[in-house]
């Protein structure tokens, strides 16, 4: 009867070796003698990896290790670090918060992240524009994300286009179309639809533009004491108005941003215009690829807002703050802002980045006509120092979201009455918010 | 399906022997069912309860430790929510879509593989070969296909049909058949092969006496194969419609990305109830509602099954059940 102990004992090994695997999660750290694994959990491009900032990093510190991965899309890569926050599990040192959730992050989450103040972030904090500084600190003064980028916003279109209508092409010239704001810009557009260019239309969606008109305002969706205004603040309702003359015009290519047909949209030609913060220069040059001297930069309408940029923090419940405060100080500090900017544009929150020669003075021989590149050093420095202070709230991605994906589209690709659709997002807030 | 049921005990040979029998000898059968039973109460049992629980609560994502009893509140606000009752009735309608195509070319299917084919492997391996397929890939790919300005789906309605591009993401049935066609693509081959094995099982007499009789092949399918088929053809059933009530990857994906794809277009017109589901538990992160969302579909679930169940009853052939 000897095989029966054995039989038992293999069950228990069996049963073993299927719970084992969540059992072993952290273990990770211990790879090489007194070396420490420093894991950093980020979204979209953030361009530390594209310009070698982690290998530079590794390299003067030979006890650290970064392990570096990232998510394409912000909403589901914010969705995946709050389960990870609630549950404490699978996150990392260092991880990035976007612009529309730092509120949610400082006004909710405080006691899930780490001061960096005291660990060194403090000495740091005159480098950076002061509202960009503010949005990243908790009711208390804590400071729960260190500025990465800005999104400065400008307006980019397309030379060739802009020609075959009968439109200036020259940067000045079309920034002049629009001197009067946002109306210019709409008048602007019924006169390249005029043109009946055909397969092009002035814009690649509402949505875009009323997120830029959006960025523009001071209070947005939100008052400074938290309370939704997105459906009595002026500043909505004008935006709101400026996009269903953009949707219901038929001035749009009724895209959906960050989709597949998008991205094909540049290379075709399918739109003129579209809103620039100055992340989208990176995008566009990645999706258009060879198209040089096609696309061009020039100052937005109704002067200047801001549009994304992020944050880095440490949750606490990370094993290594400190050397997570220092990595994520290092790469907020001015020459490897710099960096980030030279490799992928994203624009400095460093001022003094941003007013370094090789931000300041850059020209981008991608866009504008040969000979003649696009300062966008310049633009977007020029949009940077003008940024209003935003009031941020809790829920700004989700009211973003309900009113431009839902609303905004509504009327734009389904022929919506503009009406019944604001209705519906009022009733979609509620219930999302409530 | 229910699970075999466990051989009856063996009748001990002398009765003296449990005595000596060692604890490890009379404990060894529950440690083999224990990996399942671990694993049921783990990943199966615990979160329904817990579901149950939060769906009587009001509970965030962001701080789940702090919830607040509102005992049916989350029930009577579902019963009064439109946005749930439309994602029900989507979920009903891409299932009714996706369903009954899908059974009735796998039927076919079944039938054409049923006779002696060349290469009768190669077919049957190749109309499984979607099924082993990943839902994003299938979706991201079907997503071009059905794109509104470049897929070849609106190419072949413009070239063929002269019709205007379809913008599928957009519009309600467009966008709920080009997704149901998603399903029907991925499943229809995997229920083939389960009607192939069942038709295999009836007695070839059959069809010689019908031939013999006169009976037309259309005759023999009708009045000996689909007799013959119908426990198989309501297992299906239920199964298709349980996927059915979970559809979620292949609305999703649909839209290529952009913000806020839970939302299954911006008007809802293709928003699922597990997208519902997602929408309110992950993006609003009401959990309690999510849970009593997720409670609601179970019931629906639930209901389907009793009803197939008893339909079973009352159809099956011979009194002998086949599943």
């Amino acid at each position: 009867m000897g095989g029966v102990r054995t039989r038992v004992v293999a069950v228990v090994l069996a049963i073993a070796s299927v719970l084992a695997p969540s059992g072993c999660a952290g273990s990770a750290d211990g790879a090489g003698a007194g070396r420490i694994t420093l894991k950093v959990r980020l979204f979209g491009t953030f361009g530390y990896q594209e310009a070698g900032l982690f290998d530079a990093y590794m390299a003067r510190h030979p006890d650290i290790r970064i392990e570096y991965s990232t998510i394409q899309d912000s909403g589901q890569y914010w969705t995946a670090l709050q389960t990870s926050l609630s549950t404490e599990s699978g996150l990392g040192d260092l991880q990035g918060i976007e612009v529309s959730e730092i509120t949610d992050a400082t006004a909710n989450m405080a006691d899930s992240f780490v001061d960096l103040g005291p660990l060194g972030a403090s000495a740091l904090r005159d480098q950076f524009y002061p509202w960009k500084w503010a949005q990243g600190l908790t009711p208390d003064g804590k400071v729960l994300g260190l500025g990465t980028d800005i999104g400065p916003e400008a307006m980019c279109y397309r030379r060739d286009l802009f020609a075959k209508a009968g439109l200036p092409t020259a940067r000045a010239d079309v920034a002049a179309l629009w001197k009067n704001g946002w109306d210019g810009y709409v008048a602007a557009g019924e006169r390249f639809r005029a043109a009946g260019i055909p397969g092009s239309a002035w814009t690649d969606t509402a949505s875009g533009m009323f997120n830029a008109m959006i960025g523009q305002s001071p209070e947005q969706y939100y008052d400074a004491s938290g309370r939704l205004i997105y459906d009595r603040n002026p500043a909505v309702a004008t935006a709101w108005g400026e996009a269903m003359k953009i949707a219901a015009g038929g001035l749009s290519a009724r895209l959906t941003q960050f989709t597949p047909a998008w991205n094909q949209a540049f290379t075709s030609g399918q739109f003129a215009t579209v809103a620039c913060p100055s992340w989208m220069i990176g995008y566009i040059k990645s999706q258009t690829g060879s198209l040089d001297n096609r696309w061009d930069v020039t100052t937005a309408p109704g002067g200047t807002g801001n549009w994304g940029g992020s944050y880095l923090a440490v949750p606490k419940a990370s094993k290594h703050q400190q050397q997570a405060a220092d990595l994520a100080i290092w790469l907020a500090s001015a020459p490897q802002q710099v960096a980030v900017f030279e490799k992928t544009g994203n624009f400095p929150s460093n001022r003094i980045a941003a007013a370094d020669p090789a931000v300041r003075d850059f020209s981008d021989t991608y866009f504008g006509a040969v000979g003649d590149p696009a300062p966008i050093g310049r633009i977007f420095g020029d949009a940077a120092g003008r940024l209003p202070a935003a009031v941020l709230g809790a829920r700004d991605q989700v009211v973003k979201d309900l009113i431009t994906k839902g609303g905004i589209t509504r009327v734009e690709a389904q022929g919506q009455d503009p009406a019944k659709s604001w209705a519906k997002v009022v009733r979609d807030v509620t219930a999302a918010t409530g | 399906m229910g699970v075999p049921s466990p051989a009856r005990p063996r009748v001990r040979p002398e009765p003296a022997a449990p005595l000596r029998r060692s604890v490890a000898e009379r404990l060894s059968p529950y440690g083999f069912i224990a990996p399942f039973f671990a694993l049921f109460a783990a990943f199966g049992l615990y979160p329904l309860i817990w579901t149950a629980w939060d769906s009587l609560h009001r509970v965030e994502l962001t701080n789940l430790h702090k919830a607040s009893w509102v005992g049916l509140d989350n029930y009577t606000y579902l019963i009064h929510d439109r946005y749930f009752w439309n994602a029900f009735w989507n979920t009903m309608t891409l299932g009714v879509v996706s369903t009954v195509p899908q059974l009735l070319m796998a039927l076919g299917l079944a039938h054409l593989l049923n006779r002696r084919l060349r290469a009768g492997l190669f077919w049957r391996v190749a109309v499984l070969a979607p099924y082993a397929t990943s839902v994003a890939a299938v979706t991201i790919v079907f997503a071009e296909l059905y794109g509104r300005d470049y897929g070849a789906v609106n190419y072949v309605l413009h070239t063929v049909f002269g019709l205007g591009n379809v913008d599928f993401v957009n519009t309600k049935w467009p966008g709920q058949i080009a997704i149901a066609s998603i399903v029907v693509w991925r499943w229809t081959g995997y229920n083939a092969l389960i009607y192939l094995a069942a038709m295999q099982t009836i007695p070839v007499e059959r069809y010689e006496a019908a031939a013999v009789d006169g009976a037309s092949r259309w005759r023999q399918f009708r009045d000996i194969t689909l007799p013959g088929l119908r426990p198989t053809i309501l297992f299906t059933i239920v199964v298709s419609t349980i996927g059915a009530t979970q559809l979620f990857g292949e609305p999703m994906l649909f839209q290529g990305g952009g913000p806020s794809p839970e939302l299954g277009g911006s008007d809802r017109q293709y928003q699922t109830l597990s997208m519902y589901f997602y929408e309110r538990g992950f993006a609003d992160r009401h959990l309690g509602r999510a849970a009593a969302i997720a409670w609601a579909m179970f019931l629906i679930v639930v209901l389907f099954a009793a009803m197939y169940a008893y339909l079973l009853r009352r159809i099956r052939p011979d009194g002998e059940a086949r599943l």
